[in-house]
């Protein structure tokens, strides 16, 4: 590597994990530049946790190498490794108290001034004054907290979370995820977030690796993967998955492939309505309305082949309106440049 | 779940009635050796101590009882470290033959006491030619307590699995650290648990020690079997059984008290 080039927190170089005759990680080539939120969005099974536990020093793997900062840390322990976990179950001390145990790895690595330091991390976690209790007497998540007070005093090169928020109920996952991004900003650490939540990857990372059967399927910003994936599991698994393919896609788009389009993209008109030479349209007729608060989706046959779902805002209808389009007549309009063919 | 009048009845009665089995002779024992009568006459026409200072002063009692707590002592220590290793071996690696080797730990405890003492004694003498003793006791015990032990430690490692360990490794503490910092805290209560179970057992056992045991060893209960048809020890004999059951039910209740603490 050339001494300029400022070397990565964390790279992984055609790493493999086999479990007897499964091969849990199979193949998998990944940089993540210092500082980066970085998600690795997949399935459960699809090798993403492995990759995770391989990182921390878990998991030994089978071929390949990691990387921390430029240096080569495949055969090290995990105490040997410049990397903080935040466990799925927390992991918390039972015996401990929250203080001893956010205390724990300064003690163990005997660094001075540790109290001082637990008590200021439990502070930026929001948590001061809960320092005596036990993690038996906290709700889940105050527990989660502490697991990140745990794993940030120690101020790691990167740190590593296994489906953090899987364990929190709907608006304590909202609340916590805009306050891991706040805390990440504020503490400039490499986060490496493990979720099979497409949601919380798109709103929270800087870059998304998206996992399927033990490989990379892309490697993108959340717009990129979103409006852009790269095949059809990644349309279908980051967002509703919206193809155009084989007959449809030669009568409707005008050559043979398989395209995708966000349903937000779509338009739903009058089906004799005229759609200026930029768009693509589509006639149809719809199968199913759900109404959905804020928006509508309607499900439409299409007259070509296929179906699509197409979003749209209850800006001007109401659920009575949008009801009674069932069985109606429609046509589908959407700009060309929203559509996107996958490989 | 709501039951009916007379079922709740029923089933307290039968509760009372199987409690009452087991603890009345119990209570009787223990009443009796209070009894002033030396002949355990009912209802005792009087109370008096004078049976246990007679138990306390006689030397073959005090002889008795001391043997009984080196070999409940020992064996128990044995069993603990045995028993630990095995536990950790047989939840955290796997290895041929594992599920056998569970098998044959616990075993044990379910053999008759007559086939274990009449199999040790004869090893010990006719094959390995050990004189029997105090020794031959203790290791007999132990094949037993080692069973509560491993139990107990199994049971806890099965229901705290690997995450705390790992996150202790993962904060930098190496395999040495986390054995005294994590893992032997979150263990220390299903020792104790099972250190008392193991202790409690081996001081009220006879078969096995009546086989291992040598000409002059005699623990508690081998005391108490060969002074039970003497008349005149009769009222000591009662004593040593009330004081046997006390210190039978102190290491059960806090055993309990303890793993039931651990699983909250």
């Amino acid at each position: 590597m050339f001494p300029f080039m400022p070397d990565h927190a964390v790279s992984l170089r055609g790493l493999r994990k086999s479990f007897g005759s499964v091969e849990a990680v199979a193949g998998v080539d990944l940089d993540i530049a210092d500082g980066e939120f970085f998600a690795m969005l997949g399935p459960s099974g699809s090798g993403k946790t492995t990759v995770l536990r391989m990182i921390a020093g878990f998991e030994s793997p089978t071929e390949g190498s990691v990387l921390l900062g430029g240096r080569e840390v495949t055969r090290l322990a995990p105490f040997e490794r410049d990397v903080n976990t935040v466990f799925q179950d927390y992991a918390l001390f039972p015996h401990m108290s929250v203080l001893e145990n956010v205390e724990y790895g300064l003690r163990v690595k005997k660094i001075p001034k540790r109290r001082e330091k637990a008590l200021e991390a439990l502070e930026s976690v929001r948590l001061a004054g809960m320092e005596k209790r036990r993690p038996g007497q906290l709700s889940g998540g105050q527990r989660q907290r502490v697991a990140l007070a745990r794993a940030l005093v120690n101020r790691p090169r990167v740190l590593l979370l296994d489906e953090p928020l899987g364990a929190l109920d709907l608006k304590l996952r909202e609340e916590m995820q805009v306050e891991l991004k706040a805390i990440q900003r504020e503490v400039g650490i490499t986060f490496l977030f493990v979720t099979h939540d497409q949601e919380e990857a798109l709103t929270m990372s800087d870059r998304v690796a998206v996992f399927n059967q033990g490989r990379v399927e892309q490697v993108g910003s959340p717009s990129e993967v979103y409006e852009r994936p790269a095949s059809v599991f990644v349309a279908g698994f980051v967002g509703t998955s919206n193809l155009i393919s084989g007959e449809a896609s030669t009568a409707v788009i005008g050559r043979e492939g398989t395209f995708s389009i966000r349903p937000e993209k779509l338009r739903l008109l009058g089906e004799a309505e005229e759609v200026p030479d930029d768009q693509h349209s589509a006639t149809g007729t719809v199968s199913e309305v759900v109404y959905a608060g804020p928006a509508t989706r309607f499900v439409v046959d299409l007259d070509a082949g296929g179906r699509l779902i197409a979003l749209q805002q209850n800006q001007q209808t109401s659920s009575m309106d949008v009801l009674g389009l069932r069985g109606s007549r429609v046509r589908l309009a959407w700009q060309r440049r929203h559509e996107f063919e996958i490989a | 779940m709501n039951l009916s009048r007379t079922a709740r009845t029923g089933l307290w009665a039968a509760l009372a009635a199987g409690l009452g089995v087991i603890y009345v002779p119990l209570l009787v024992v223990v009443l009796n050796s209070f009894n002033a009568d030396r002949t355990f006459g009912w209802p005792p026409p009087g109370f008096t101590l004078k049976w246990w200072s007679a138990a306390w002063r006689s030397s073959g009692v005090r002889d008795a009882l001391w043997t009984s707590v080196q070999a409940g002592l020992v064996a128990t220590a044995i069993a603990l470290t045995l028993g630990t290793m095995a536990a950790f071996a047989v939840q955290r690696y796997r290895f041929f033959g594992r599920d056998t080797v569970s098998l044959l730990i616990v075993l044990p405890i379910a053999l008759p006491g007559i086939v274990t003492g009449i199999a040790l004694s004869n090893t010990f003498r006719a094959v390995l030619g050990i004189e029997l003793g105090l020794m031959t006791v203790i290791i007999g015990h132990a094949t037993f307590c080692v069973v509560t032990v491993y139990n107990n430690v199994l049971a806890r490692l099965r229901r705290l699995g690997m995450s705390a360990e790992e996150a202790s490794a993962d904060l930098g503490a190496d395999t040495f650290t986390t054995f005294r910092l994590v893992t032997f805290p979150m263990m220390r209560s299903a020792l104790l648990a099972g250190g008392l179970l193991a202790f409690a057992l081996s001081f009220d056992e006879i078969i096995v020690t009546t086989f291992t045991s040598g000409a002059g060893v005699r623990t508690l209960p081998i005391w108490i079997f060969e002074n039970l048809f003497r008349p005149n020890q009769a009222p000591v004999v009662n004593v040593v059984a009330a004081a046997l059951i006390v210190l039978s039910v102190i290491p059960i209740y806090l055993a309990q008290r303890l793993t039931g603490q651990d699983s909250r």
